[in-house]
């Protein structure tokens, strides 16, 4: 078994930290939403907006982050090996075949990971930001004192900012389903808790290789 | 040098921290603090009228005391000869009709309907003397009635039926000797008991105000700033600020709430900028008819009903009449959620001899004009009084009717009951025609709610709009946080958020029976 350092602190800080905004940011959007009654709806205003502002933040440093490490790079989408990922959660994961892309320090994420990331990041959150911004800070359009940012009525931001929360829970709840297909179920969690995760040593993936491939075999012959 | 730039930097640090410091305790006269203290200092007259002579002669009549104010108060009478109190009447322009003269004069309602032919009753609360007919004189100054607004000594009153005439208990001379600038009972004499009796029409002017607390009106309240009708509502050349849109049509002359509160009144931004397209009212007065009830509902087809012969009434579990055969059967309400509108200032009436264009439709006897893209038009809270009125089945008008007269037999619904005689006299007398068939058309009265203004610990609180079924839910034209939703997102997104669950579910169960094949 080996075991690397894949997180950064930073890195870990930004993860939990937005996870515990993020979940504030729907628990409390779903009520302005109209779905449920908790906090009180003028509550639940102002701690989606703290939470809001807090996320921006932490989204700027992230961002500086992210450029000032070069860790951007990661994000980029590739379709090399995306195959064989593909692959691996449709059939491999059943026949405890090994990972097809080896997670390091340079490269934690797998192609599909990138993909959705990549999408998260430059589509899914920039709308909501986007839509969260225009939420806050329009203004109708009136004579006089207030007025900078004139929008004819709410309803488009309004949907598209839903749209973008149901998505996040969309992706959350693949997220934390997919954290448990690491070496074991809970790697990816320990990983991102202590920046070290464990992967199969080059033994393992040897015997896994041929322990699926012989049980591929056999399940020929048992169909011949 | 560089021990002169520590030794600056710490003074700049504690010059800075002294300004935060001692800023922080000076707090600031907040705008409605300076408003209480303002309010509550009251005005003493500067004159005695008690001393002068010409209040002392005795008045042979109720004009004789009108002439010796104007003695001394010149060039007032023409400043009232010209205002609504006095003409029941404005110009005003109407959208769709171009300039008009509107008012109590000449409009209908669905209370007691109009004053044509019952003006010795109506014109009780007229400010003048006499008005018993449609020939009355407005040019004639002496018909002017000063007392029943500047009367101080709460003594003055207007006889039943009179037309405006002073009761005859009133003396004359004890009242004028104690004038002196409009207090509530004066406005109250007549605007709390409009539609016969205390606080039928508008539902959140009565005669409770005057010995109610802040809990029922926070500017009215004894036990608060106890304020006049005229410190909202003061008069320019006799000519009262604000209006209410039952009788008038404009945007102009209006009082409202921002000319003292000013239009950022809160510390939220949030809620100071919900005032572009809500009024103050809306969250402010939760409920209207906080005291005594106000009628909701009359119905006039079923008036005239007789037991032996007699008229009589019936009472509702609150005490409020429910039946009279003068009137026909009502409704009333207490504590009341008003309903909501947009309005964005103008209005329109229904004039006598308009055309209903559909019978089976409720005819509004007033319209408020204004719509979410109005830049004008804010949400405000209205009573709505619905009814049921007598109109002329083959012209389609709504029919001026002759209900009061002091004596049987000449053909007064109120004392013949008969609706056919009724409509023939009042609609001969408004020179309109009638064609001898008449029958009940619904109708609608728009009355903006402006008192009965709540503490701000009881304002509506955000959820009771921004809910699914909330205070706003009819008030459309506008997507709300918390009402409104996109019904395909919502749906759209619940199945993506199942589509995922059930994928990684069934993912989940396939993963753990592989392994478990597998140790076998």
């Amino acid at each position: 078994m080996n075991k690397v350092y894949i997180y950064k602190a930073y890195e870990r800080f930004w993860h939990w930290t937005q996870m515990f905004i993020v979940f504030l940011l729907l628990f409390t959007g779903f009520e302005i939403h109209g779905s449920y009654q908790f906090f009180g709806y003028e509550e639940a205003v102002r701690y989606h907006e703290f939470a809001a502002i807090t996320f921006l933040v932490l989204v700027v440093f992230t961002i500086f982050w992210h450029f000032a490490t070069d860790e951007w790079k990661q994000y980029i989408p590739t379709v090399k090996n995306m195959k064989d990922q593909a692959n691996y959660y449709l059939f491999g994961i059943f026949k405890n075949a090994p990972h097809p892309v080896r997670k390091t320090q340079l490269s934690k994420l797998n192609p599909l990971q990138r993909l959705v990331y990549f999408g998260l990041k430059v589509v899914l959150i920039p709308l909501l930001i986007f839509t969260g911004l225009l939420y806050m800070f329009y203004r109708y359009e009136h004579q006089g004192a207030i007025e900078s940012l004139n929008i004819d009525g709410l309803e488009t931001v309004a949907t598209l900012h839903t749209l973008g929360a149901f998505l996040i829970i969309a992706f959350i709840i693949a997220h934390v389903y997919l954290i448990t297909t690491g070496h074991t179920v809970l790697s990816n969690l320990k990983a991102m808790l202590t920046g070290y995760e464990e992967f199969e040593d080059d033994n393992e993936v040897e015997k896994k290789l041929t322990a699926s491939q012989s049980a591929e075999e056999e399940a020929e012959t048992v169909n011949e | 040098m560089k021990k002169i730039f520590i030794y600056l930097l710490v003074i700049n640090i504690i010059i800075i921290a002294l300004v935060v410091i001692l800023t922080k305790n000076q707090t600031r006269e907040t705008v409605l603090q300076g408003l209480q203290k303002e309010y509550s200092v009251r005005e003493t007259s500067s004159v005695d009228h008690s001393k002068f002579e010409i209040l002392q002669k005795p008045f042979a009549n109720p004009q004789d005391a009108t002439a010796a104010c104007l003695t001394c108060h010149t060039g007032r009478g023409e400043e009232m000869l010209k205002s609504a109190h006095f003409l029941w009447s404005r110009e005003e322009y109407v959208e769709g009709r171009g300039i008009t003269n509107v008012g109590k004069k000449n409009l209908l309602n669905n209370f007691c309907i109009g004053i044509g032919t019952n003006e010795a009753s109506c014109n009780r609360c007229h400010a003048g003397y006499g008005w018993n007919h449609k020939s009355y004189d407005f040019t004639d100054q002496k018909n002017i009635d000063c007392l029943v607004c500047h009367d101080n000594s709460g003594k003055y009153t207007k006889k039943n039926g009179g037309a405006g005439m002073p009761d005859d208990s009133v003396d004359l001379n004890k009242v004028a000797q104690n004038v002196g600038k409009p207090m509530k009972t004066n406005c109250g004499s007549c605007h709390f008991y409009g539609g016969g009796g205390n606080n039928v029409k508008h539902g959140d002017l009565e005669d409770a105000l005057l010995t109610s607390g802040t809990d029922v009106d926070v500017h009215m309240g004894y036990d608060g700033l106890n304020m006049e009708c005229i410190d909202c509502h003061p008069a320019e050349k006799h000519v009262m600020k604000g209006k209410l849109y039952a009788v008038s049509s404009m945007n102009r002359n209006r009082a409202l709430c921002t000319d003292c509160h000013t239009s950022m009144p809160h510390k939220e931004t949030i809620i100071n900028e919900h005032s572009l397209k809500v009024a103050c009212q809306t969250c402010h007065i939760p409920t209207y008819a906080k005291v005594n009830a106000t009628k909701m509902y009359w119905d006039w087809s079923t008036a005239g009903k007789l037991k032996d012969g007699k008229p009589y009434h019936e009472e509702d579990s609150m005490g409020n009449h429910s039946y009279l055969s003068i009137k026909g059967d009502f409704v009333w309400g207490k504590n009341v959620e008003p309903e909501y509108v947009w309005f964005n200032g103008t209005a329109n009436h229904y004039l006598v001899g308009d055309t209903i264009s559909d019978t089976t439709q409720v005819v509004k006897m007033n319209q408020l004009y204004g719509s979410y893209e109005d830049r004008d038009a804010q949400i405000i809270p209205v009573k709505i009084h619905r009814g049921k009125q007598v109109y002329d089945k083959k012209n389609k008008v709504l029919i001026q009717p002759n209900l009061s007269d002091s004596v049987e037999g000449n053909g007064a619904f109120w004392t013949d009951f008969n609706w056919q005689k009724a409509s023939q006299k009042g609609m001969e007398y408004i020179d309109q025609k009638y064609s001898g068939d008449y029958g009940f058309v619904h109708t609608e009265m728009y009355w903006p709610i402006n008192y009965m203004v709540s503490k701000k610990e009881s304002a509506v609180s955000c959820i009771e709009c921004h809910s699914r079924d909330g205070r706003l839910k009819n008030v459309s034209g506008f997507y709300m946080p918390g009402r409104d939703f996109n019904t395909f997102v919502d749906k759209f997104g619940l199945i993506i958020i199942i589509l995922t669950l059930a994928g990684v579910l069934g993912h989940g169960l396939l993963r753990i029976l592989s392994a478990h094949k597998r140790k076998k």
